[in-house]
């Protein structure tokens, strides 16, 4: 059995210390990433299932098809310009700063041989055949959610631009591909809100440790029981570096956790609401 | 017949001509006069001797149906210049037998009598004249707002029977005056007054009404585009031209008519909302592969929704009326006009823009291998990605759970 488990924190919750996670504006882009998701999720689903009644009554809903997809365009637009502001985060700190962390070891988002590691220990531990395994600052499914939804932007993005401006790209496109984009744009849409509506949200929010949500997002720090069990490796080498001490940060404040859960509710009740009328629509 | 029609016949000249005629004619006249001298000795001969009693308003037989007249309105009428007897024959002096005998408009309109003796409405006791004129003593010409059958009235006349369940019930037939009132020509009709409006007469004729099942019918399937285009020529002249009716005149009974695309009754101005909602899965009652090819569509997704119907229909884009064939250069869908269609609505689109296939089939591996090949892609990678992670999510949900409730047992329940 891993070791860890019996050091969990059966210690106060209030009193702990709090650690760094998440920068401010690494919170701000999660919540226009996750804001405009919802937006789009429920705006591109009703079209996606456009037979269906409810896609008809949402559609109505909200002043009929036209403001559908001006909220559908908006929203596009906005996640848009936060993928671009991240990449330009990306590019100055890795190529204009040199911040080899950024692409390699045990900061960074590429995955490496002990990620596949990883899953494959925690799997044998799922089944009972081996110890938990100790993750760094990102385990391999929280690298997954980010590839994931860095490749879904660009599959989905360059599909959904593709359609809004057609005569354009018919320039440079073949005619097939015209047809090809609304195939990509609805299924590569259907699998990134079946998967963040089901394994993210459980991965991530749902799953015992966590439950009913992980506030680290929203707060930006995490007790640090939290931290140890969550993330031991990080937490061992960042003491053992003496650098923990720097990443200190201030209990989260009574009104940003009530704040936090109340959006992280809504979120996650309309994502499971999605989740929901998708099923039922894709198996009627 | 001989004499008494002869008779009856100069009796309904007004008097003016009947003067004429009696200077005009000879000797047969003198005759024909000293038989009517000797007819009217006895007779009832003014209206105001009738109205003498008739003329109050509440005067009842004795079964109690009022046999008043009003003599003004009876005066305007179109028969207002008769004597009641030539109407009601055997009553020719005072005081008149109980029994009056039945009034018979055939004797005078003998051609409206044989159109009506072959039409569906041919049973007399159930359709009486009066049925459709109105009291037999305010027929007005159908030039005249009273008349009942003013076109603008006939509707409403019409729909006096064709507007009830009970028609339903008895013959079979849809209660069509609702539909035809809501519908554009209804609409003209009521709202705007429109004389040329199409009214029930129009297309079904008033006296000789034949079932649409009789191939003499103007509204038998394939005398339809004939019908309608006696207003709709131009329109008509498109359709002769299109593949749908060459069809119909080759006796292709399959192939629509305006009213399999308009329906008969509930016809709706073809750029309205409702009608380019519903104007899809009519073409696609007979065209299921191509309907379900558009389903697949952003055209149909886009369309399906209500509130944006600009979005294409399938008339859109291979017009409506005069429909033809890919391969005929008039076609709006031949290679060399879509730039110009797909343009309709997309500007700026191009020779590559229009290469796009509004019935692609994703299923199709040899119609568009690319297609197919793109989809199954993303099939596999979405299935197989989220089966994989369905897996490993409730494995280690399970998992979790299990070391939670182990640690809370050996907390002695602590944290429960």
């Amino acid at each position: 059995m891993p070791d860890l488990e019996p050091t969990v924190a059966t210690t106060t919750k209030t009193g702990g210390r709090f650690f760094t996670r998440f920068t401010r504006q690494q919170r701000y882009m999660h919540a226009v990433l996750f804001t405009t998701f919802l937006g789009l999720a429920g705006t591109g689903l009703p079209l996606r299932f456009s037979e269906s009644i409810w896609a008809r009554g949402l559609a109505r809903g909200v002043g009929g098809f036209g403001a559908i997809l001006f909220f559908h365009k908006l929203c596009a637009v906005v996640l848009t310009i936060a993928f671009l502001i991240h990449l330009k985060e990306i590019f100055t700190r890795g190529i204009v700063h040199r911040e080899m962390g950024v692409f390699w070891g045990s900061n960074s988002m590429v995955a490496n041989w002990k990620d596949a590691k990883d899953l494959f220990g925690h799997l044998r531990w799922f089944v009972g055949l081996g110890p938990k395994p100790n993750f760094d600052r990102y385990a391999y499914w929280e690298k997954f959610d980010y590839w994931a939804v860095f490749w879904g932007m660009i599959v989905i993005g360059f599909s959904g631009y593709a359609m809004w401006f057609a005569p354009f790209f018919a320039h440079f496109l073949p005619g097939w591909a015209l047809n090809a984009v609304l195939v990509i744009h609805s299924e590569e849409g259907l699998l990134a809100i079946l998967f963040i509506f089901s394994i993210h949200f459980v991965n991530t929010h749902l799953r015992p440790d966590s439950f009913p949500m992980d506030m680290v997002v929203f707060t930006g720090v995490e007790s640090e029981e939290e931290f140890k069990l969550k993330r031991p490796l990080e937490y061992e080498r960042l003491k053992r570096e003496g650098k923990l001490e720097g990443r200190l940060g201030e209990a989260p404040q009574t009104w940003l956790i009530n704040f936090s859960r109340v959006v992280g509710t809504i979120a996650i009740v309309i994502g499971l609401t999605l989740l929901v009328l998708t099923l039922t629509a894709y198996f009627s | 017949m001989g004499k008494a029609a002869g008779v009856r016949r100069i009796l309904q000249e007004p008097l003016a001509s009947r003067a004429k005629m009696f200077m005009r004619s000879g000797i047969l006249v003198a005759g024909l006069a000293g038989l009517l001298l000797m007819f009217a000795a006895g007779r009832l001969n003014a209206q105001s001797e009738c109205l003498a009693c008739h003329g109050d308003q509440t005067m009842q037989d004795a079964n109690g149906h009022s046999i008043a007249v009003d003599g003004k309105t009876f005066g305007e009428s179109i028969h207002g210049s008769l004597q009641c007897n030539d109407c009601h024959t055997n009553i020719k002096e005072y005081p008149h037998p109980e029994q009056v005998a039945k009034v018979e408009c055939k004797s005078c309109h003998a051609d409206e009598a044989k159109g009506l003796a072959g039409s569906v409405h041919a049973d007399s006791a159930e359709h009486p004249c009066t049925s459709c004129h109105g009291n037999a003593h305010t027929i007005f010409p159908k030039a005249d707002s009273r008349s009942a059958v003013y076109p603008l009235n006939v509707p409403k006349t019409c729909g006096n029977c064709h507007g009830t369940e009970g028609m339903a019930k008895k013959h079979g037939l849809a209660s069509v005056y609702p539909l035809y009132v809501d519908s554009i020509h209804g609409f003209a009709l009521s709202n705007e007054g429109l004389l040329v409006a199409a009214n029930c007469q129009s297309c079904h004729g008033s006296h000789h009404i034949l079932s649409h099942t009789n191939p003499e019918s103007p509204t038998y399937k394939t005398n339809i585009p004939k019908t309608c285009g006696s207003c709709h020529a131009k329109i008509n002249d498109d359709y002769e031209m299109g593949i749908h009716g060459k069809a119909v005149a080759a006796g292709n009974l399959k192939a629509p008519v305006c009213t399999d695309c308009h329906t008969a009754h509930a016809i709706l101005q073809p750029t309205e909302a409702a009608f380019r909602m519903q104007s899809t899965p009519i073409c696609g009652s007979c065209h299921k592969d191509q309907l379900s090819t558009y389903r697949d569509t952003f055209h149909s997704q886009l369309g399906s929704l209500g509130g944006y119907v600009e979005t294409a229909r399938c008339w859109d884009c291979h017009g409506a009326h005069q429909i033809l064939p890919a391969s005929d250069p008039r076609s709006p869908i031949n290679k060399a006009n879509l730039v110009t269609t797909c343009g309709k609505c997309h500007a700026g689109a191009n020779l590559s823009f229009v290469q796009y296939q509004p019935h692609a089939n994703a299923h199709d591996r040899k119609l568009n291998p690319a297609l197919y090949f793109v989809r199954l892609f993303m099939n596999v990678l979405l299935i197989g990605t989220l089966a994989f992670f369905l897996i490993h999510t409730i494995l280690w949900l399970i998992r979790a759970r299990y070391n939670q409730i182990k640690k809370k047992s050996t907390d002695g329940g602590k944290d429960a």
